[in-house]
């Protein structure tokens, strides 16, 4: 009987609910567009603009160098720069991003080396300009390798072998699998961090319809009128929260998968060999990993915010009140996200940021089975007890009745 | 059959400290009458009736509804009782089938039962042109018929109506009035609210005259007239509760 009761409550509402747009967007729309804009549409931005500016033949002046003919003869050779003429104003053209760089060779550059004198090269470049900096790096790049040809010649000269420089190489070796390092690290926590925020946005605005709304409405004394019991009651508009939070979540997490996989495919052409460990992926073990973790924080976020908007007198009093509780879920979320924050046993007890700290670890496809057991379990724990006290709070007249 | 026995309701507020909105009220009523609790704003009509459809629970005293105790057996209770009140609102996203459909299920009914006691009570109350339009779309009359709809789905003795055509148009006043003769004819036990005299005068076999959650008088209108001394019901009403009147919110 009581099962049937909670059903037929789950049932209605969930009728509601999908004719009720603002749920809608959130379950639905949201993560089935933000993600694919994120990913694919940011991404494939960011990928057009780097190359768009690797393509691009910077302009580039150069200041002095008239006596030494050979270095500018090389620079001139430089495949995509283009030396443009000095023109007086040239810094205020860097500063206006109007010029990228402007190349300054010191006086007597070239007889200065024969004499092996000490000298500088200035690059006048703007700091963290796209454009800019491209060009610096051309430059650079061309100067470095004439310097080399000239220590090379110098020590050709004294019969010395190049190695005298270099008496050995140094070389970072990554032993950590490619989807288990770089970028992949960070991008488990924004997975995490993503996943447990739209779980809570999901089941927002069902639970302060449900309750304050219905309060607001005047159909909660109607409900209360019919024979069901209260507890049957809370825990069939509990079941829709639940529902919704995790719908949310799980098409969140898929559409993530879906959309890095196309983002990827698009990306490997412009960005070029070398840069293309970045790829990123969600496998499927993982998001379903993921997902299972996300249920008990669900249970946890529903009724956490069914009991909160349970008090509120109307959507907007649960609104506020609900407010506060983004950024206590959030800070966790976030402070997961940051390089360094790593599983520890009194942190597997932290609610949110656990199962944070969890999921940024399994979609990388690291399984800590004593931290999942621990986190899986605690989680449950607490969400059990929010669910105690939604009940219990559903039950109170003077909460019901507040006026 | 409802019969209230001391029934009584305290809460605790803030600034006034404890109001005793219902203080030992006993009365009853019987099958096929109707019986109006007669009161001014805050007298404690609402919670006294709250009460009997076991949406608050008494501080003291009970009542025995259909042979039920409120306070033992709710939800029994509900099962007996339709409520019907101007704040008790209809589910905006549901049609006028789903959400007398609704009320049926949680009612107990089984599909069956439901199909034949929706048609049934649509065809009755000439429904069937809105069965299919969502609650926010119905007109005020509509909604009164849905919400009339939903009390009788489950055909229960015992009818409460809390102020029942507050702030309703004439014509969809009538709907209602005219529904609680109809229930008194079935009969079923009526119990209903109102500071409406003329409403009281019309439908009323048994009146109570209730202020400050105390039942001050008690009688058909016949007995009323006579041991007030008064003709009008305004008179009578006026004569009660005067001694005990204070305003209900001074601030």
């Amino acid at each position: 009987m009581s099962a049937r009761n909670i059903g037929i409550v789950y049932r209605k509402e969930l009728t509601e609910a999908l004719r009720d747009r603002r749920t809608l967007i959130t379950m639905f729309v949201l993560p089935l567009i933000i993600f694919p804009l994120l990913s694919v549409g940011f991404g494939a931005m960011i990928a057009v603009l780097i190359g768009k500016a690797k393509e691009e033949s910077p302009k580039v002046m150069v200041i002095g160098g008239e006596d030494s003919p050979n270095v500018l003869a090389g620079l001139k050779k430089v495949p995509k720069i283009q030396i443009v003429p000095l023109e007086s104003n040239w810094k205020e053209q860097v500063v206006n991003k109007q010029i990228p760089v402007v190349v300054e060779i010191p006086e007597g550059f070239e007889r200065n080396l024969a004499n092996q004198k000490e000298q500088t090269v200035l690059i006048h470049d703007y700091e963290g300009e796209l454009k800019s900096e491209t060009a610096k790096n051309k430059v650079e790049k061309y100067f470095n390798e004439y310097r080399d040809s000239v220590v090379k010649d110098r020590l050709a000269a004294r019969s010395l072998p190049v190695s005298i420089l270099k008496p050995f190489a140094i070389k970072p070796h990554n032993v950590a699998s490619p989807e288990k390092s770089g970028g992949a690290l960070f991008f488990g926590g924004f997975i995490a961090y993503v996943v447990v925020f739209l779980c809570l946005n999901g089941g927002m605005h069902p639970a302060m319809d449900l309750t304050a709304g219905e309060k607001e409405r005047g159909t909660m004394e109607t409900i209360l009128s019919s024979p069901i019991s209260r507890s049957h009651l809370v825990l069939g508009k509990f079941l829709l929260v639940l529902t919704t939070a995790l719908t949310t979540a799980a098409l969140s997490v898929i559409s993530m998968g879906i959309s890095f996989a196309i983002a990827n495919s698009l990306n490997t052409k412009p960005i070029q060999a070398g840069e293309a460990d970045t790829t990123l992926h969600i496998g499927v073990g993982a998001a379903l990993s993921v997902f299972i973790m996300a249920v008990p924080l669900a249970v946890l976020f529903s009724s956490v915010l069914i009991t909160i908007s349970t008090f509120a007198k109307s959507y907007k009093e649960a609104q506020s009140y609900i407010m506060p509780l983004i950024f206590i879920v959030i800070i966790p979320a976030i402070a997961a996200m940051l390089p360094g924050v790593e599983l520890t046993p009194k942190l597997a007890l932290v609610p949110i940021l656990n199962v944070s700290l969890l999921c940024k670890e399994l979609v990388i496809g690291t399984y800590h089975w004593n931290y999942i057991a621990i986190i899986f379990a605690s989680t449950c724990v607490y969400a059990a007890a929010a669910l105690f006290l939604a009940i219990k709070m559903f039950q109170r007249e003077s909460v019901l009745f507040r006026s | 059959m409802i019969e209230a026995r001391g029934l009584s309701k305290r809460f605790q507020d803030k600034k006034r400290g404890e109001i005793r909105a219902v203080d030992n009220v006993s009365f009853t009523c019987q099958p096929g009458k109707i019986y109006g609790l007669l009161g001014a704003n805050g007298a404690g009509k609402t919670t006294t009736l709250r009460m009997l459809a076991t949406i608050l629970e008494p501080t003291d005293g009970t009542a025995i509804v259909c042979g039920h105790d409120v306070i033992e057996q709710p939800e029994k209770v509900r099962a007996n009782v339709g409520f019907l009140s101007t704040a008790t609102a209809l589910y905006p996203r549901l049609t006028a089938q789903e959400l007398v459909e609704y009320f049926g299920r949680l009612n107990g009914l089984d599909e069956a039962t439901l199909k034949k006691r929706v048609d049934s009570i649509f065809n009755r109350l000439d429904m069937n042109g809105f069965r299919d339009r969502r609650c926010d779309k119905l007109s005020t009359g509509m909604k009164q018929k849905t919400s009339i709809a939903r009390t009788l789905v489950h055909d229960p003795p015992v009818m409460i109506f809390d102020e029942p055509t507050n702030g309703l148009d004439v014509m969809t006043a009538r709907t209602i009035t005219a529904f609680i003769h109809e229930c008194r004819n079935n009969g079923k036990t009526v119990i209903f609210s109102t500071h409406i005299m003329s409403e009281v005068e019309k439908l009323c076999d048994t009146i109570g005259i209730i202020q400050s959650g105390k039942l001050l008088s008690e009688g058909t209108l016949a007995q009323l007239r006579d041991q007030h001394h008064e003709q009008d019901l305004e008179d009578i009403f006026v004569k009660v509760v005067a001694p005990h009147y204070a305003p209900a919110e001074v601030n």
